[in-house]
């Protein structure tokens, strides 16, 4: 009999201890005054899913004479759970469409708000202040940020936005935030994945240790995909001390992209140095 | 909505004047659920009280009971002429010869109402309610909704261009980098004179609608941001004195005028100070500190009234077409007069 629980013991010991462990590393995790997880800090993706969501090799960039490796493409993993993005025919052949002369078409070109969850895989930083009511998520990135309203369902989407609107719920230690009202014209990465304005996306935020978010975002949209499919990935915290968000104002670094056509020819771009 | 919103902060603004008279220094703001004091909310910072004082007024700082009924009497006179103008819309009658059909956004704007205390110019500091003298060589610069001034880039101001050369040539809010109202400071405009306060325990968010500029202010001992380091909004920190939020920026980029249609920022500091006086309001007051542009400090007030909703993405660049047709009418322009056919008067 002592052979038997020893041997039992011996097997659970790992299972056990891991558990302790969890709930230690979620012990660190920073609470609220009530208890909650307190998502409040600066946080970022390590990936380069932003270039293609889907998993994909190493390629050229588009200025290979101008910028040499500096503008090839890192491979990735990727970030959808499955590998692959379930686009219905029609969708499939807009999305190949788009991805031809994605460079020239991605919205983020243009200095336009990424929407979600775009915002939370680009290579910049975005901050979480948390309240009770509400969540401020503030993205470096052309000072794109969200409200999210926290148990307050009565506040509804009332116009399409870029950003969309954000209404969140908890489950236990997850932050579930349901988005809608999100304009059709943002992509999920540069190679002209897309969705249409019905596009609902459930995120859940989930600490996964003291300074890591587990991060995912389920996107339903009939009009594009076959199924609902997810993205995820873990997020980090920033952890020096004197780290902020700084601005990426970036509308004038795309007026030239954008209005360049119509400059009158032989004015200098840009204002001069102060 | 709009109009929903303004009902709400007319009432509201005509019910602070009790509230406040009622409260004034005894009021005790709620506390978050860190104990800090609670600004949180939706604010509207409309005003119909200029930002100058009127010369006549010399120090007053108030008006009186009787020059309040004056205002009250010329506002509701302005609305009376309003509502006439809108009803005719209704009427298929074709408008007098010569009449001014009013301006087709009216209805956008926001005016404020009065309270029974109003001020006679939110500038408080100098006392005579304006703005100081320039120091020698300071930068002026005026913009507006008239013809194009022409001038030399920078351009500074928000509203206006020196030309049509590029977009560079027109004011930062036709180019969509800035509000023409939201600062910092906050000044009161025309319309979307809503900003929201964000709190938690390190940290204050102020979240302008204009543009949707969240401005992250730190509560906490940081180092300063190294001094290469500028930015369109500046720098923010920010600590509690008493209930009051104190936010002092500073490392302004350079390329905005500093108060009114003068300076350029670069070396501004920015004192912002929140007191929550109400349930419904905000005092919100706020110091230039300028020296290269101005020969005296300026410190104004702006009452900050509660609102019930909240604020909207304002995507203004997402959707900035006047920009290019502004270009492209300009090139076009040039294109008919370089091929001789008369185009008549133009800006």
């Amino acid at each position: 009999m002592k052979i038997i629980v020893k041997y039992l013991l011996t097997l659970l010991a790992p299972l056990l201890f891991a558990g302790i462990a969890d709930a230690q590393v979620l012990n660190e995790f920073p609470r609220t005054p009530d208890g909650k997880p307190d998502f409040s800090g600066i946080w970022q993706a390590m990936t380069t899913a932003h270039y293609d969501i889907e998993p994909h090799a190493a390629a050229y960039g588009p200025y290979p004479r101008e910028m040499g490796a500096l503008s090839a493409k890192p491979a990735s993993l990727g970030i959808v759970e499955g590998g692959r993005i379930p686009y219905n025919e029609v969708s499939r052949r807009q999305r190949d469409e788009n991805a031809r002369d994605a460079i020239t078409k991605d919205p983020l070109a243009k200095c336009f708000m990424p929407g979600v969850p775009r915002a939370n895989y680009l290579p910049f930083p975005f901050q979480i202040v948390q309240s009770r009511d509400v969540i401020l998520l503030a993205y470096e990135f052309a000072e794109s940020n969200r409200i999210v309203y926290v148990d307050q369902p009565e506040i509804v989407s009332q116009v399409d936005a870029w950003m969309g609107h954000s209404n969140a719920t908890w489950e236990g230690d997850t932050l579930v935030i349901t988005v809608t009202g999100q304009m059709e014209d943002t992509w999920f990465d540069r190679v002209g994945n897309f969705h249409s304005f019905e596009m609902v996306v459930e995120e859940r935020w989930t600490p996964g240790g003291p300074n890591h978010i587990d991060y995912s975002a389920t996107i339903t949209d009939p009009n594009t995909f076959t199924e609902p499919w997810t993205v995820s990935f873990p997020l980090y915290r920033h952890v020096q001390e004197d780290m902020q968000l700084l601005e990426f104002k970036c509308v004038e670094f795309a007026e030239e992209y954008m209005y360049g056509e119509w400059r009158k020819e032989g004015t200098p771009i840009g204002n001069p140095d102060q | 909505m709009k109009i929903n919103k303004l009902i709400v902060v007319t009432l509201l603004l005509s019910l602070s004047g009790l509230v406040a008279s009622q409260s004034a220094g005894d009021y005790e703001a709620p506390r978050t659920e860190w104990g800090q004091p609670d600004l949180q909310g939706v604010w509207n910072f409309s005003s119909d009280i200029p930002m100058q004082r009127p010369q006549r007024y010399g120090t007053q700082e108030f008006l009186t009971q009787d020059e309040i009924q004056e205002r009250r009497d010329a506002i509701m006179a302005g609305r009376a002429a309003a509502d006439a103008a809108a009803a005719r819309i209704n009427v298929p009658d074709v408008p007098d010869e010569g009449s001014n059909p009013g301006g087709y956004n009216d209805f956008w704007f926001e005016t404020a109402g009065l309270g029974d205390v109003v001020r006679t110019s939110h500038i408080v500091y100098p006392e005579d309610g304006r703005q100081p003298d320039y120091v020698e060589g300071a930068k002026v610069q005026f913009g507006g909704l008239g013809p194009d001034v022409p001038g030399d880039r920078p351009v500074r101001y928000v509203v206006g261009g020196i030309d049509k050369n590029g977009p560079e040539d027109r004011g930062l809010s036709e180019r969509c980098i800035v509000g023409f109202n939201s600062g910092p400071p906050f000044t009161p405009s025309l319309y979307n004179n809503n900003m929201q306060i964000i709190q938690n325990k390190d940290t204050a968010v102020i979240m302008t609608e204009m543009i949707h500029d969240a401005r992250i202010v730190p509560l906490t001992e940081k180092p300063a941001l190294d001094d290469d380091i500028r930015l369109w909004s500046g720098d923010s920190r920010g600590y509690w004195d008493g209930d009051t939020l104190v936010v002092e920026t500073k490392n302004f980029n350079g390329f905005r005028q500093s108060f009114g249609a003068a300076g350029q920022n670069y070396d501004a500091v920015l004192t912002e100070k929140f007191t929550r006086v109400a349930y419904d309001t905000v005092d919100y007051e706020f110091t230039v500190d300028d020296p290269g542009t101005f020969t005296d400090k300026i410190t104004a007030v702006v009452p900050m009234i509660k609102m019930a909703g909240q604020i909207y993405e304002y995507a203004c660049h997402e959707g900035n077409y006047g920009m290019v047709n502004t270009l492209r009418g300009a090139r076009v322009e040039e294109r008919l007069v370089s091929e001789g056919i008369d185009i008549g008067e133009r800006d």
